[in-house]
């Protein structure tokens, strides 16, 4: 795939692009990397107001954490659902953003996005980090867990970049996309289970039945990847367990379609670049 | 010696839409079928660029020079043909982009050698010579956002230019920097032809191109009109430019006007023979002309006008009563001025041929040439003229008004 040897033989370039998103992000404020963590923190002293204090969303305490706090229920999956989030948007900004550059210099396109990816993760990382340390303080155990923690960022790193390369070209011919892909994601926010658990769809499936043949509500739930990706970030850091295989496996088959349509996509159209922008 | 650039037969068309709109609506509005004309940019164009040349692309505007340029740059991909590069290629299609504000000058040397291509050791190894190169050692450390317009571009220039690469593509930057960077920039060009690079640039300005080229292809309208060693290639070049009426810039002067007659060179003269004159002194004005067709009692004629850009005076030789009667040859016309009284300073004249009747432009060139007053034995206090002036002794007989004797 050339999007791998496009990576590889722009290292450097990655390396430099990163910094200077990363660097270039928090100049001249004086937090610095901290206002990194403001985003964050305030939603989920919001989220915790009102799902938690107000409505009373109360989810099944860790198995067998033991942990029963929701706001650390809520930031297992919230931090990735970010992630994710800020690398599709990131990357589509990215090539609309550096107009200029691409239509004056030559150098592989795809650096754009995955650089943009790179430096989301940067954050991703001390975002995690911090939660780690929360879960320790509030009696969870996710140490024995960080390698497959790690294991699963890169999953969802593959999986955004692969939508990330796919929609940044598609908001390259119609800067429609990003406001659509804005819509979708308040959408696709709420129908993901972050801020209620599973078991609550799980309920009215199981009232209303069959939707049509075998079909729950609950499956037209499960077919959505961040779903899968929900349960996995949470299995691991707030329940102290092990995902399920098919949860894995489903969340690893849905990156590498995602990875391998976007740049087979990115990759056709890259080189019309210049003219479209 | 081989060939740094083989191009065979390479064509590039752009659409140019009636309704540019970039939505998903009105893709869907007109079922994926924008309403557009074809344009070609580059048709059917072949050439090679022997290794270790500078090769100038010319050509008037919208040619199609700057289409080539970003297909051999691989920012365009051409609808047809093929191009080879033999060796690794840096363009200077634009110094500075991708220069980010607010980080360090130290900082974007680093991201843009690496959009350029260089590995962090080759930056690291040239960062000194980028740097001293550019001018602006005392500013790297301060966010380039804080930089003039001038320390951007020269940053951008040194980093690009120590790219070291088997091919250079230049496009039209080297109207950048003040004139000491603009010779510095000279002179590394002509240092990477010695090193065996190749330099493939495109200029409107022809001295320079004249200056720097050893080979030359014209294009015009998309098509290649010729193409070899530079000389031949940019009189032809000249050549049509010169036969068309309206703008055509000759020696690297722009004239305006119908083109009869052209003026090819104007002298101002003082005592000893240069364009330096002391205030009140007699200067002579030659114009050297060239004759393309006969013009009967044609009127010749100069401005003066100050480097501010004041229009200060202007004769002709219709107001000197002076018919020229039928020119049909080359020759000199010469003009005597008695006294020269300005201002000490520097003066721009701007020469014109025009009809008989003065309302027909047949050549008119700003800017011809320069020529310097100096104060002579006295001094000035300003302003455009001199003013030749005697002053008095004070007269204390002299009745003052208002004040009775």
């Amino acid at each position: 795939m050339s999007l791998i040897a496009d990576v590889r033989s722009s290292r450097e370039l990655l390396v430099n692009l990163t910094r200077r998103e990363v660097k270039g992000k928090y100049k001249r404020t004086a937090l610095g990397q901290l206002w990194s963590l403001a985003n964050p923190l305030a939603q989920m002293l919001v989220y915790t107001l009102v799902f938690s204090v107000i409505i009373r969303i109360t989810p099944e305490p860790g198995d067998p954490s033991g942990l029963n706090v929701f706001a650390l229920w809520l930031m297992c999956a919230l931090l990735p659902w970010t992630f994710f989030t800020s690398v599709v948007t990131g990357g589509m900004a990215s090539l609309v953003g550096n107009e200029n550059l691409i239509k004056k210099v030559y150098f592989p396109r795809s650096a754009l996005v995955v650089s943009n990816a790179f430096a989301a993760t940067y954050t991703w990382i001390i975002e995690m980090s911090v939660l780690a340390l929360a879960l320790l303080l509030f009696g969870g155990n996710p140490l024995p867990f960080v390698p497959l923690v790690v294991v699963a960022m890169a999953v969802l790193f593959v999986f955004s970049l692969g939508v990330a390369l796919l929609l940044s070209i598609a908001n390259a011919y119609f800067r429609d996309m990003q406001h659509l892909v804005s819509i979708v994601f308040q959408v696709w926010f709420y129908l993901t289970p972050i801020l209620y658990p599973i078991s609550e769809v799980e309920k009215i499936s199981a009232e209303h039945g069959p939707l049509f043949g075998n079909v729950t509500l609950l499956d037209l739930f499960k077919l959505n990847p961040m779903e899968g990706f929900t349960e996995v970030f949470r299995n691991l850091l707030y329940d102290n367990r092990l995902p399920e295989w098919s949860t894995a496996l489903e969340c690893v088959v849905w990156a590498v379609g995602a990875l391998i349509v976007g740049s087979w996509v990115f990759d056709r159209h890259q080189k019309r670049l210049a003219e479209v922008l | 010696m081989g060939d740094a650039i083989v191009i065979e037969g390479i064509s590039k068309h752009f659409r140019v839409y009636h309704e540019r709109n970039q939505s998903l609506k009105s893709a869907v509005m007109r079922r994926g079928r924008g309403t557009y004309e074809d344009f070609l940019a580059l048709d059917d164009v072949s050439l090679t660029v022997p290794e270790s040349s500078t090769f100038a692309l010319v050509g008037d505007n919208g040619s199609g020079k700057s289409t080539l340029l970003k297909c051999l740059a691989q920012i365009l991909v051409p609808d047809a043909g093929r191009v080879t590069m033999n060796g690794r290629v840096a363009a200077l299609l634009e110094v500075g982009s991708g220069f980010h504000p607010e980080l360090s000058g130290r900082d974007n040397v680093y991201l843009n050698g690496s959009i350029l291509g260089m590995t962090r050791q080759e930056i690291d190894r040239k960062f000194d010579a980028i740097v001293d190169f550019s001018g602006v050692e005392q500013f790297i450390d301060q966010p380039v956002k804080n930089y003039s317009s001038g320390m951007y571009v020269r940053l951008g220039f040194s980093v690009a230019i120590n790219v070291d690469p088997e091919i250079l593509l230049v496009d039209e930057v080297l109207a950048v920097g003040d004139a000491a960077f603009q010779a510095k920039c000279t002179e590394k060009f002509a240092q990477l032809n010695r090193e065996g690079r190749t330099v493939v640039l495109v200029s409107h300005s022809m001295p320079s191109v004249r200056a720097m080229a050893d080979h030359a292809a014209w294009l015009s309208g998309g098509h290649l009109q010729a193409v070899g060693p530079a000389a031949p290639v940019l009189e032809k070049y000249e050549e049509s430019t010169r036969g068309a009426t309206g703008n055509a810039v000759i020696g690297g002067l722009e004239h305006n006007g119908s083109g009869e007659i052209r003026i090819i060179e104007v002298d101002v003269l003082g005592h000893d023979g240069l364009p330096r004159v002391d205030v009140g002194d007699p200067v002579r004005v030659r114009i050297a002309f060239d004759v393309a067709e006969p013009v009967e009692n044609p009127v010749f004629g100069f401005a003066v006008e100050a480097l501010d850009g004041a229009y200060l005076a202007a004769t002709n030789t219709r107001n000197a009563g002076v018919p020229l009667g039928l020119v049909d040859k080359p020759g000199v016309l010469e003009c005597v001025l008695p006294s020269v009284q300005l201002h000490p300073g520097d003066f721009i004249v701007t020469a014109a041929v025009t009809d008989s009747t003065t309302t027909h432009s047949i050549d008119h060139v700003r800017d011809v040439t320069r020529f310097t007053v100096d104060s002579g034995d006295r001094t000035w206090s300003g302003g455009y003229l001199a003013l030749p002036a005697t002053w008095g002794p004070v007269d204390v007989t002299a009745t003052v008004p208002g004040r009775s004797a």
